[in-house]
């Protein structure tokens, strides 16, 4: 059976290695770029129409009306018809900690244990996966690794998706503490004949409680000597000061609430909501303590039976209208470079185009804090970008002809790609 | 065994002459033949016939006569029960009394079990047909009383394990007695059910609809070995063979499994008697249909505690509606004529029975129907209406004394007489004290209350409107009254009464705080009785009325249902499917459900106008491949299971069925899933929100079914298979050995000679003679290719490989073959199969000349199968139409109704979407989805059915918490379980 196993293993390595290499990264940026004449979707709302885009070193020289009698730098790229934006970050996400779901040996993504907010996703984080390279052709360019396990999951770090390794990719390291709040109903365990609908926990308060209680054990020692060393501990390190963020997922109105009360108790103030599927139900709750949400993705199912069939389509839009800061995430690896479309949904069902573009860009950049760096197409920033035939919100629409990160032009092949080609010629069609 | 069971039958035909052969080495010999009689009594010999004064007389445990013209012999024992109502005690034809609980077999987490552990009898260990109840049996003393305060005399009781699970014992509840007399019959009925025995974790069958697979092969294995054609011996298949003419009781649970039972049976001309959910009424049309008669339990639901708003959002509207309407299914059901009877059954505790039943009365149940539901129809049901449920002589001397009408809820079952033999419930004698009393003593005037029934009278006291601390008991006809001094509150004055039967005031003695004695009277206030009870309206009298049932009875279920009416669709973007291509501003006229003319400024008649300006009109999209309503995905118990079919288990409820619609979606094949290599057939059906299960199925549907290759059938990852095939090597090896059987058993069948009827083969046969089509799971190119070869080898073709991520790698090969693709747009990565799977597949199929359509496997994505139609668009370049024709008439050619369904086109099926935006687009919304001229979804309809949720969750909400302030008794919220099954799914049932 083992050697069975090993075999697999073996099998995929020779598969891997000999036909299909990830994309070479591509070399610092040496040639500047002008984009001229293109629609530039800012990512803060706006939209330039017939733009001028210049980036060199990496970043965003210029931004304006392509009209701008300003000399155009290095190579122009004529974008008539087409579409720039910003490149498109997923957060909460498992790119690059997991290669094939069903595979566990391949599987890096949750971490054994309760309390574990010292286990880090960036040095998991495999710059080389196929399935994170498979998100640049839809505009999908960074992306928020983060670890799924226990109570606490540890350290998310923000990361791009074209690098040697992970410390080329790093964005932002370590950049957010990860807590899976208890959850209020459980299921019965129907194997063994229990009731599988879901019924209040009987567990809740206590689990609560044994959260609160580490936490305050970690505000203490944290205000100790610190001697002996308790790496969870001096992971928690920022979370009381507001200096590292605290993302909590929790999924229902009763969760949400006690989570936001539990923090202002503790005196944790930088927080943001994760699949907070119920959110707008406290969505005024949520708005007076200024929290941030990450919302799910779109396409998926209500949550119950009575809810309206577009609820999850609806979800964005139902706390933008409150003033909330909202981007999307995704768990999930192979779905990821769907994101825009989970985008484009929200757009369809309420929130419009513009709006809903900043969930997936500049919204996205000021929750994981990298607004500074990337986001928005705006001068001083990182030339993360990408160039669309149409449309990058609408499946009909998005295609890349260029992508850029950090002004270096990417490789929009992929694993993928490489075969269609590989067999299209072997039937002789285009 | 068969020894004993001969003894038994002889003692019970001497059973009204007492064990007169048996010695008696104790006493001298006496021999009890007392004959009682009751008289003054209202008798209800029958539910219809029913005597005023009355005179019923017993001997040796059975009516020997009934009625008013009927002579007290001078030996008899008289008693007096004037006043008192005689009923027959009631009957539980659906119980486990004195049962003995099946050993549970663990679970075997290293190596699952395929096959039986028994020889000598049937094949799969949950055919137990052979199992005697009276084995299991042995009589429950302390359960008895409980049955009898309930009224029950007589239960059918049975071992409560398998799919057949033998036979039934008839027992008298009889406490006073042995089994010698007690046993009624031991051979009264045969039990059948779905659920496994849990004796054996044989692992066939896992699914519901393998279990009615099961008993269909069972039943023609039967047959067969009646004829004397099988070699070895099965003692199972005698055993029911020889219970063939027994009543057939089956445990169905629900409306939809008493309809799948009733199914099964009306293949095989067996009349099931069905053990219900109590949700017959929301399909009563359907349930009356199946002629049979239904056991209903009483287990109506408690109110959910909603007070938590938040939780309360978890309980779904269906859920909330059951409550309010549960009491009503015996009366819906009696109102329509189905016959039923009452169990006990699925009760928490035996003393729900008697105050659900009330319920059910209160609601407006017929009392002689309830009455006939405890009596008189069980005892037909099982062939004994001579010897239980009624009072007719010769009948058993089984009946209640009771103080008035049975079904009032201030009457009091005194005696429950079983087999001529008493069981005091409440004391006959115990007096009703309940009124007003003027209490004097000493110097003090208080006013007495009581109130209850029976031995639970209690009472208060008052002193004007003060209340006063006392404790009253009353027992053995004795009145105990403590009440707190007022002179000394450490201290009590006492007093007692003897009450007496012929006063309706009290008197006694009485000591006071200082230990004085002294005379005490309270008098009777007559008009005051009335006055109580108007005081305490009992909140149990208020009925909430029937919430109306939709269609289905869930959230967005309609009060009507849609009908099919002339739609002149106008001024749309056509997306015909056909050479036409899209068609602007064009009208189509839709007639009787079809398609009838399609142009512009078509003159429609009376026919409704729908303004399309602006708006794009495609064909209903058709998913080749998904799992939404069904109650089962997989039958796993074997690595072929032909047998089985999703059509036997499809639930018309489920709400992913409309959200489909409001997907644009209108016909899909509920697949079989992925679990073996040979897996069950497929059920093709329309979108049709609120019609059953039947009506959703195509009429002359195609016939599919699902094969499976790679990593699901070889169980790559469960830890406990061990079932063949575990490689792909072994996977081509097991469809040619079933193909091959099948190929003989077809040649055997047709050449005339006798044969043995196998369901599994006859369907593989159909295969092979090209009358059903298989719909492969496929991912990787060997196997693909593999699958034709084999198909080749029997010349016929595959019909359609479904997921088929790897096609692209043998597109030529597939070609040739002529076999189709339904694939996903993009999905990779989530098993080592499909390492090599790409979104550019369905392009390069396309391309080279296969039938390509985009399928979900997956409720979520089958909502949105245009926006994956449309990534082929992105990810392959194919034309805009090309792509809409993955999701329309590519998949209506793969499953042969292209000629009814696909595309827009006079002459086929109306079954159209009217779209906001380009219907590739993700920002196209479904408006209108049509099917047969039916609107089904319509964004309008969609907002008034959201107000109506809404409004009905709140109303039953504040019902809920009405009840809860009431006093009333509530459960804790309960979410239904998610059910979101894709291919592996592997269902608990």
């Amino acid at each position: 059976m083992k050697n069975k196993f090993i075999f697999k293993i073996v099998c995929f390595l020779f598969i891997g290695n000999t036909i299909l290499a990830q994309q070479t990264p591509a070399p610092k940026q040496s040639t500047d770029y002008s984009i001229e004449g293109a629609t530039a979707h800012i990512g803060n709302g706006t939209i330039i129409e017939n733009s001028l885009i210049m980036f060199s070193n990496g970043k965003i020289q210029f931004v304006g009306k392509a009209e701008m009698k300003i000399a155009r730098i290095g190579t122009v790229i004529d974008g008539k018809n087409l579409h720039v934006y910003p490149g498109f970050i997923v957060a909460n996400s498992t790119l690059g900690l997991g290669e094939i779901d069903a595979v566990k040996a391949t599987i890096d993504d949750e971490e054994t244990g309760t309390m574990l907010p010292h286990i880090r996703s960036l040095i998991a984080y495999n710059a080389e996966s196929k399935v994170v390279e498979s998100m640049r052709p839809n505009g999908v360019l960074m992306g928020q690794i983060t670890p799924q396990g226990g109570v606490i999951s540890g350290t998310s770090s923000i990361v791009q998706f074209d690098a040697w390794n992970w410390e080329d990719a790093a964005i932002k390291a370590d950049a957010g503490i990860h807590l899976n709040w208890p959850k209020s109903l459980t299921r019965g365990r129907w194997w063994m004949g229990e009731d599988a609908g879901a019924k209040p926990n009987k567990e809740y308060s206590n689990e609560v409680e044994k959260l609160k209680t580490y936490l305050l054990d970690g505000q203490r020692y944290l205000a100790s000597s610190k001697n002996p060393k308790n790496l969870p501990f001096e992971a928690l390190n920022g979370l009381f000061n507001g200096s590292k963020k605290l993302f909590i997922a929790a999924e229902k109105a009763k969760e949400i609430t006690d989570a936001i009360a539990f923090c202002n108790e503790l005196g944790i103030k930088n927080i943001v909501l994760v699949f907070s599927n119920e959110a707008y139900k406290v969505a005024n709750l949520i708005k007076e303590n200024n929290i941030a949400v990450i919302v799910d993705k779109s396409h998926r199912t209500p949550d119950h039976n009575d809810d309206d069939f577009d609820l999850p389509y609806r979800n964005a839009q139902l706390l933008v209208e409150k003033g909330i800061t909202v981007c999307i995430g995704d768990t999930g690896r192979m779905s990821a470079r769907n994101l825009p479309f989970y985008a484009g949904t929200y757009a369809a069902y309420g929130l419009g185009k513009n709006e809903a573009l900043k969930l997936i860009t500049l919204n996205a950049a000021k929750i994981l804090g990298i607004d500074d760096i990337v986001g928005s197409l705006e001068v001083g920033k990182l030339a993360t970008l990408f160039i669309s035939e149409g449309d990058a919100l609408d499946m009909r629409t998005n295609k890349l002809t260029h992508a850029f990160i950090e002004g270096r032009k990417i490789s929009l092949e992929t694993h993928q790609t490489e075969l269609s080609d590989r067999y299209s010629k072997k039937y002789g069609i285009k | 065994m068969k020894k004993t069971f001969s003894v038994v039958l002889l003692l019970l035909s001497c059973i009204t002459y007492g064990q007169e052969y048996f010695p008696a080495n104790t006493e001298v010999k006496v021999s009890s033949n007392n004959i009682v009689a009751f008289k003054n009594a209202k008798i209800y010999i029958t539910p219809t016939t029913v005597v005023n004064n009355g005179i019923l007389l017993i001997e040796n445990g059975k009516i020997i006569a009934s009625g008013t013209m009927v002579t007290i012999p001078k030996n008899a024992e008289v008693i007096d029960v004037s006043g008192k109502s005689i009923y027959p005690s009631f009957i539980d034809i659906y119980s486990n009394f004195g049962m003995e609980k099946p050993k549970r077999e663990p679970q075997n987490f290293n190596n699952a079990q395929y096959d039986a552990t028994r020889s000598g009898y049937y094949w799969n260990d949950h055919i137990r047909p052979e199992t005697k109840g009276l084995d299991h049996f042995k009589f429950d003393d302390k359960l008895v009383s409980d049955y009898l305060k309930e009224g029950f005399g007589t239960v059918n009781t049975h071992f409560q394990d398998g799919i057949i699970r033998g036979n039934g014992v008839l027992i008298a509840l009889n406490p006073n007695s042995n089994d010698s007399y007690r046993i009624i019959d031991t051979n009264s009925a045969q039990y059948l059910s779905f659920q496994k025995s849990s004796q054996s974790r044989q692992m066939y069958p896992n699914s519901l609809m393998g279990a009615m697979a099961l008993i269909r092969q069972t039943y023609l294995d039967a047959d067969w070995y009646a004829k004397g054609m099988t070699k070895n011996k099965d003692l199972s298949l005698e055993a029911l063979n020889k219970n063939k003419n027994l009543p057939q009781i089956f445990e169905a649970g629900s409306k939809l499994n008493a309809l799948r039972a009733d199914k099964v049976g009306d293949e095989f001309a067996v009349q099931y008697v069905i053990v219900g959910g109590g949700d017959e009424y929301e399909n009563i049309r359907e349930i009356k249909n199946t002629n049979a008669t239904f056991i209903l339990p009483l287990n109506f639901r408690k109110a959910y505690d909603v007070s938590d708003p938040f939780l309360a959002a978890d309980v779904d509207l269906s859920d909330l509606k059951k409550w309010n309407q549960e009491p009503y299914n015996p009366k819906v059901l009696n109102e329509n004529g189905v016959p039923f009877v009452f169990t006990m059954h699925s009760l928490k505790s035996v003393s729900e029975f008697s105050k659900n039943l009330q319920k059910a009365i209160e609601v407006g149940l017929n009392k002689t129907a309830a009455l006939e539901a405890l009596t008189t129809v069980p005892a037909a049901i099982l062939g004994k209406s001579h010897l239980i449920g009624s009072l007719k002589n010769g009948s058993y001397a089984n009946f209640l004394i009771t103080s008035g009408d049975l079904f009032d809820k201030n009457t009091i079952i005194y005696e429950n007489w079983v087999q001529g033999k008493k069981n005091s419930i409440n004391s006959m004698d115990i007096k009703d004290l309940t009124g007003s009393y003027d209490l004097k003593f000493n110097n003090s005037q208080l006013n007495l209350t009581i109130t209850g029934k029976a031995d639970k009278q209690t009472a208060t006291l008052k002193k004007g409107e003060a209340k006063v601390a006392s404790k009253f008991s009353f027992k053995d006809n004795w009145i105990y009254l403590q009440v707190k001094s007022e002179i000394d509150s450490t201290k009590y004055v006492q007093l007692s009464s003897r009450v007496q039967a012929n006063s309706s005031d009290l008197s006694g003695n009485g000591i006071d705080e200082k230990g004085n004695t002294f005379n005490w009277e309270a008098k009777k206030s007559e008009n005051d009785k009335e006055k109580i009870t108007k005081e305490k309206p009992d909140k149990s009298q208020v009925v909430e009325s029937f919430i109306p049932v939709t269609f289905p009875n869930v959230a967005f279920g309609f009060n009507e249902k849609p009908k099919q009416t002339e739609l002149l669709i106008k001024n749309a973007t056509v997306w015909t499917g056909e050479n036409q291509g899209i068609l602007k501003n064009t009208d189509i006229l839709i007639k009787s459900g079809k398609i009838v003319q399609i142009g512009s400024n078509i003159n429609g008649g009376k026919a409704t106008i729908i303004d399309g300006t602006g708006k794009h009109l495609t064909a209903g999209i058709i998913d080749e491949h998904t799992h939404i309503g069904t109650d089962a995905v997989n039958e796993a118990g074997h690595n072929s299971t032909a047998e089985v079919s999703i059509e036997d288990v499809i639930n018309p409820d489920d709400i992913k069925i409309y959200r489909n619609l409001a997907g644009g979606v209108t016909s899909a094949q509920i697949l079989h899933g992925s679990a073996n290599p040979i897996g069950g057939r497929s059920a093709i059906i329309k979108m049709k929100w609120g019609e059953n299960a039947t009506n959703l199925i195509y009429t002359n549907t195609p016939k599919f079914i699902k094969f499976a290759l790679g990593e699901n059938v070889k169980q790559s990852r469960s830890t406990n298979g061990t079932r063949f095939p575990q490689t792909r090597m072994g996977v081509e090896q097991l469809f040619i050995d079933y193909f091959q059987r099948a190929k003989e058993y077809d040649v055997l069948k047709k050449s005339g000679k006798p044969f043995r009827k196998d369901i599994e083969l006859d369907i593989l046969a159909e295969i092979i003679n090209g009358e059903r089509y298989i719909s492969c799971h496929s991912y990787v190119q060997s196997e693909i290719n593999m699958l034709m070869k084999v198909a080749e080898q029997f010349n016929f073709k595959i019909n359609t490989f479904t997921h088929i991520l790897e096609g692209y790698k043998v597109a030529d090969k597939m070609k040739e073959h002529g076999v189709g693709a339904s694939t996903f747009a993009d999905w990779w990565a989530y098993k080592f199969e499909v390492v090599d799977a790409i979104p550019q597949n369905p392009s390069i199929l396309h391309n080279v000349g296969v039938t390509v359509a985009i399928n979900s496997d997956d409720a979520e994505m089958g909502r949105r199968l245009n926006q994956e139609a449309a990534k082929s668009i992105k990810y392959g370049n194919v034309s805009e139409i090309d792509a809409l024709n993955f999701v329309t008439i590519n998949p209506a050619k793969l499953l042969h109704i292209d000629h009814r369904v696909g595309s827009i086109k006079v002459g086929k099926d109306a079954d159209v979407v009217l779209w906001s935006d380009h219907p590739l687009s993700v920002y196209a919304k479904a408006e209108k989805t049509i099917i047969e001229g039916v609107i089904y979804f319509d964004m309008e309809k969609d907002l008034e059915l959201r107000t109506q949720v809404k409004e009905e969750r709140n109303n039953l909400i504040n019902l809920m918490l009405n009840e809860k302030s009431n006093g009333g008794e509530t459960q804790s919220v309960r979410k239904k379980p998610e059910q979101d099954f894709h291919c592996d799914t592997v269902l608990h049932y």
